[in-house]
């Protein structure tokens, strides 16, 4: 009974979407303001039914309702309650349900939350987010439903979650991953409603400038969140794969990334509005083009599409109409914007512009990536493989530019600026990083490669400049730490961000540069010692489950004969699918992980074991963190809240 | 062990895809002996680059397939036998086609891997020259509140000045 | 004027997704995993190996010169084989002249096999460890090469064969060759 309540309250939110695409509009095409003004109540209204489907699903899993298909496929009994819940997101239909709940949620803070906007703005902005939300909903009941029963014959357990979810950190990234792409649809619907109006102007980019922040946040999060679950939990020491799932998520982050600086550039200065417009399209477009590259199987395994041709079409057919639609418009639209502002060659204005040329470079060097062994079978010259050699190489010459430049952007002043002022500061920061560079290079690593210092340099460039700039812009007008109390969020929220990014850089680089890796086998009772530490197999043990067995390694780690930790790597079978998965043992730090996954037993019943020294490898997870609280701290500054009405209204009159 | 159960081996780093997922984290983990540590790091970074023709997206290092291992211990012989990455590499792309590599060769598509980019912020490098130079058209007729603002931004820091009062509001 | 020319600039965008959806659509109709064999034009690469019943018998790769054939690699432990055996018995019958390459499988359980379900080889190779299957670019079974005369691969088809892909894709490019 409850998976049809469930099932009729997803058909009745489908139809409300659809309402609520079509009557504001016809409102504000008939000058009828009633109808306009029930945009708000019919997305509301939209997010209870869709709440209400979510909720029941929910519910169905904590319940072990197996005569529900979705459920019984993706749980078990005796998982316990919390991965019974976030099975509910673990495959396909939930996931997809996922979206679309979020979506609603995104659509009703939108309604509930822009009661300064003009009524009608707002209604447009929330019929094309009701438009989006009619697809997806008319994607889940037609091709992905996952309210269907098994009845008759209904199995008495289910089939299990894929053991490689049962973990605390995908209960969170798929809500966040998802909360950040479906976030962007927010950005792509003021987009889309100012061409439609036909009105681009700082009012625009004002508006959506904290929802796209919002969004960019979840991204920056969910995107570090999967990459720290890949590293603890396939076994491999690696934290980024160049998959095409992860270039999935990696393409709307770049596009994000490159529209929160646009954006702020179109408000503050009134140009490059045309630019910024495409980016918030692309930004969504791309997250959109990401679920249809998953989801078809065309890059990945045509076995999921096999089964379901009408998925892949779907979503395809979908991007086609969203896509190409929003395109076409921005085509005819875009056309007659103007841009007023002017700036030199050397402002602000064009060394964000330079920044987002170098982001979206790297945004076509993934896109290609990423589709071009397809066109390339396609065209009939064979199949080949985009990886890891290629990506590398193509972000390390991409990343020197790009970091430079975010060293310079923020000392440079809008609209002009004079050259000779700024030699000061960025030789003095030249000559700082520099030499910071070094001897950090010496004091955390044995080796020396050139391209790690180059990493590192860039890394402290950042730093330095991004700490320079703080400096003068605090001891302008008063004294520093007075000063630097009266510098705003969204200051900090720069600063903070860009330090973040460069954490980023310099743990990408001594991680890359600097890991070691041994494969060395083992019995208990003996050791393996390298860079001052010293491995020793101690016992094994057996650390069964609820639904799994294991066999536990346990170490004992010294260095220079210290004892360090004591660490415990599982190797697992999961009972109902029978999976062996390896539970590697990490003992974490500020400057270095150590990281045990075990292998094989050998036939003279010693044991493979991996072994790994991953120096700075916390700071490529910590970065994206600095970089997310950043971007809160830009949502809090009091421009976007308390002074927004009585500004719009300055700016009418 | 059926080769063809395989055949869903993928890299289920992001969950969107986990609804295709068949076999789990496994990692392979062997212990070969090498002659000296130039040996052995060839042999890593070949195993690294090599890309495992039957699982779906992973290298012979990460694999667990059978298939895998046998490539690796092809590589392992060839490094043994003194060969160098490139004969390797090309040893692999003999019998596998392109596909066995992660960094791809220069073919007629290929070739836009690099160009997209490079056109790409050749053109945006030709927007911002475009759009400064017709900004000094206008500029030439500056009128003359323009240039009196222009002289006070030479003269002193006004414009952090204004700035940062825009700010505070 | 100068407007037509801004529209024509903006629509660049459109014209690029446009031509993605084209690959994309395509993209949907074909299967990412199935590889191109890297050998098509060259010969048999050069072996010897054991006839699966008479350890003592060794075949090189001479046998592939001669006439037109199929060259199956097949296991006991994949199960598409096994589906794929019944059609393989029904193209002997036909009169095609098939050779098995029995690909890191147990000769006791091969020989089973063949007894128990008929053999529609004329030669079978057995290669316990794959290092034919290496050199071909064996990448999971079964697969099935077709060979010319002069022992030129000219068609590796992956997956089970059947009524459906003989008739409709190996059968004429089987028929073109001499």
């Amino acid at each position: 009974m409850l998976a049809e309540i469930g099932q009729l309250s997803l058909a009745i939110a489908c139809m409300l979407s659809l309402l609520q695409t079509v009557y504001p509009l016809y409102g504000i095409y008939a000058r009828n303001q009633s109808a306009v003004e029930s945009a708000k109540i019919l997305t509301n209204l939209q997010f209870v039914f869709v709440t209400i489907a979510f909720i029941v699903l929910c519910y169905l899993f904590i319940a072990n309702d197996f005569t529900v298909v979705y459920v019984a496929t993706n749980s078990n009994s005796a998982l316990p309650w919390y991965y019974r819940l976030s099975a509910v997101w673990g495959a396909h239909e939930g996931s997809l349900l996922l979206w679309v709940f979020l979506l609603s949620l995104w659509s009703s803070a939108v309604a509930v939350m822009s009661k300064r906007l003009p009524v009608e703005s707002i209604a447009r902005v929330l019929a094309v987010l009701g438009l989006l939300s009619l697809g997806f909903y008319l994607f889940v009941l037609l091709t992905s439903n996952p309210f269907l029963r098994t009845l008759p014959y209904f199995p008495v357990d289910g089939r299990d979650l894929n053991p490689l979810l049962q973990d605390v950190g995908l209960i969170m990234h798929p809500p966040m991953l998802y909360m950040g792409y479906v976030g962007f649809s927010v950005a792509f619907a003021f987009a889309i409603a100012a061409l439609m109006e036909g009105r681009l102007d700082s009012a625009w980019a004002k508006w959506s400038r904290p929802w796209t922040m919002a969004a960019w946040v979840f991204l920056t999060i969910g995107i570090a969140l999967g990459s720290w679950w890949a590293y603890y939990e396939l076994g491999w020491g690696g934290w980024w794969f160049w998959d095409p799932v992860e270039n999935a998520s990696f393409m709307p982050w770049i596009a994000g990334t490159a529209l929160i600086h646009s954006l702020s550039v179109s408000e503050k200065r009134g140009v490059f509005k045309s630019w910024t417009v495409l980016l918030a399209i692309s930004a969504f477009s791309l997250s959109l083009l990401g679920t249809f590259l998953v989801r078809s199987g065309i890059l990945v395994s045509v076995h999921a599409f096999a089964s379901d041709p009408a998925r892949g079409l779907f979503i395809l057919a979908f991007l086609i109409f969203v896509i190409g639609g929003s395109l076409l418009l921005y085509a005819v639209q875009a056309s007659k914007v103007k841009s007023r502002g002017r700036f030199d060659l050397l402002s602000r204005e064009s060394l964000l512009l330079i920044n987002n040329i170098l982001l979206i470079a790297a945004l076509i060097v993934v896109l290609l990536g990423t589709l071009l062994p397809l066109v390339h079978k396609e065209i009939g010259l064979g199949s080949i493989s985009i990886g890891e050699p290629f990506f590398n190489k193509m972000f390390s010459i991409l990343i020197v530019p790009f970091a430079l430049f975010l060293g310079v952007g923020p000392l440079v002043r809008w609209k002009r600026q004079k050259i000779n002022e700024l030699l000061k500061p960025l030789v003095l920061s030249l000559i700082l990083s520099t030499v910071i560079a070094v001897l950090f290079i010496f004091q955390y690593s044995s080796k020396f490669t050139w391209m790690a210092l180059l990493g590192v340099f860039l890394g402290f460039w950042i730093l330095v400049t991004t700490c320079y700039e703080l400096y003068l812009r605090a001891t302008f007008r008063f004294t520093l730490l007075k000063g630097l109390s009266k510098l705003g969020n969204s200051h900090w929220a720069m600063s903070i961000g860009h330090a973040g990014f460069a954490v980023m850089i310099i743990g990408i680089t001594m991680t890359q540069n600097f890991s070691i890796e041994r494969d060395v086998k083992l019995a208990v009772g003996e050791s393996i010692a390298f860079e001052h530490y010293d491995f020793h197999f101690d016992a094994l043990e057996n650390a069964d489950g609820p639904n799994f067995t294991a066999t536990a390694g346990v170490f004992t780690v010294l260095k220079d004969d210290k004892f360090v930790a004591t660490m415990k790597a599982e190797k697992r079978i999961y009972t109902v699918q029978r999976m062996p998965m390896t539970e590697p043992a990490i003992d974490a730090g500020v400057t270095r992980d150590l990281y045990i996954a075990m292998g094989e037993v050998l036939p003279d019943g010693s044991w493979a074991v991996r072994i790994y020294y991953k120096p700075f490898i916390r700071w490529i997870w910590f970065g994206p963190l600095m970089m997310g609280f950043a971007g809160i701290l830009m949502m809090l500054d009091r421009r976007y809240r308390v002074k927004k009405v009585s500004e719009e209204l300055e700016g009418n009159v | 062990m059926p080769l063809s159960s395989f055949r869903y081996y993928l890299m289920p780093a992001f969950i969107l895809l986990l609804c295709f997922i068949s076999v789990g984290a496994n990692s392979a983990i062997e212990t070969f002996e090498f002659d000296n540590v130039e040996q052995e790091q060839v042999f890593h970074d070949l195993t690294k680059q090599l890309r495992c023709p039957k699982c779906q997206n992973q290298n012979i290092s990460d694999s667990n397939a059978p298939l895998a291992k046998d490539l690796r211990n092809k590589t392992y012989e060839l490094v043994k036998q003194g060969k160098s990455e490139q004969q390797v590499v090309d040893y692999m792309v003999a019998r596998f086609g392109n596909f066995v590599r992660y960094d791809p060769p220069l073919t007629p598509a290929t070739i836009f891997l690099w160009l997209g980019p490079l056109v790409f912020i050749f053109i945006g490098f030709y927007f911002l020259y475009g759009q400064l130079k017709r900004q000094n058209k206008q500029d030439d007729h500056l009128d003359s509140q323009e240039s009196d603002r222009l002289e006070q931004i030479l003269a002193g820091k006004t414009s952090v000045n204004k700035k940062t009062k825009q700010e505070k509001k | 004027m100068a407007n037509t020319r801004k529209i024509l600039t903006l629509s660049v965008p459109l014209v690029i997704f446009f031509s993605v959806c084209y690959f994309l659509f395509k993209g949907l109709y074909s299967d990412p995993r199935k590889l191109d064999s890297a050998l098509i034009g060259q010969s048999v690469p050069q072996f010897t190996l054991q006839d699966i019943y008479d350890p003592q018998k060794q075949y090189d790769s001479s046998i592939f010169k001669g006439q037109k054939m199929l060259l199956n690699v097949w296991a006991t432990w994949c199960p598409t084989c096994y589906a794929e055996h019944k059609f393989l018995n029904k193209l002997a019958g036909q009169g095609i002249y098939i050779v098995g390459m029995n690909y890191k499988d147990n000769r006791t359980k091969a020989i089973k096999w063949l007894t128990d379900l008929k053999d529609p080889y004329q030669i079978s190779l057995f290669d316990e460890n794959g290092m034919l299957g290496l050199d071909l670019g064996v990448y999971g079974a079964p697969e099935t090469y077709l060979i010319d005369s002069k022992g030129i691969i000219q068609y590796r088809h992956v997956g089970d064969l059947n009524e459906k892909n003989w008739s409709e894709t190996v059968l004429p490019i089987f028929n073109e060759m001499e």
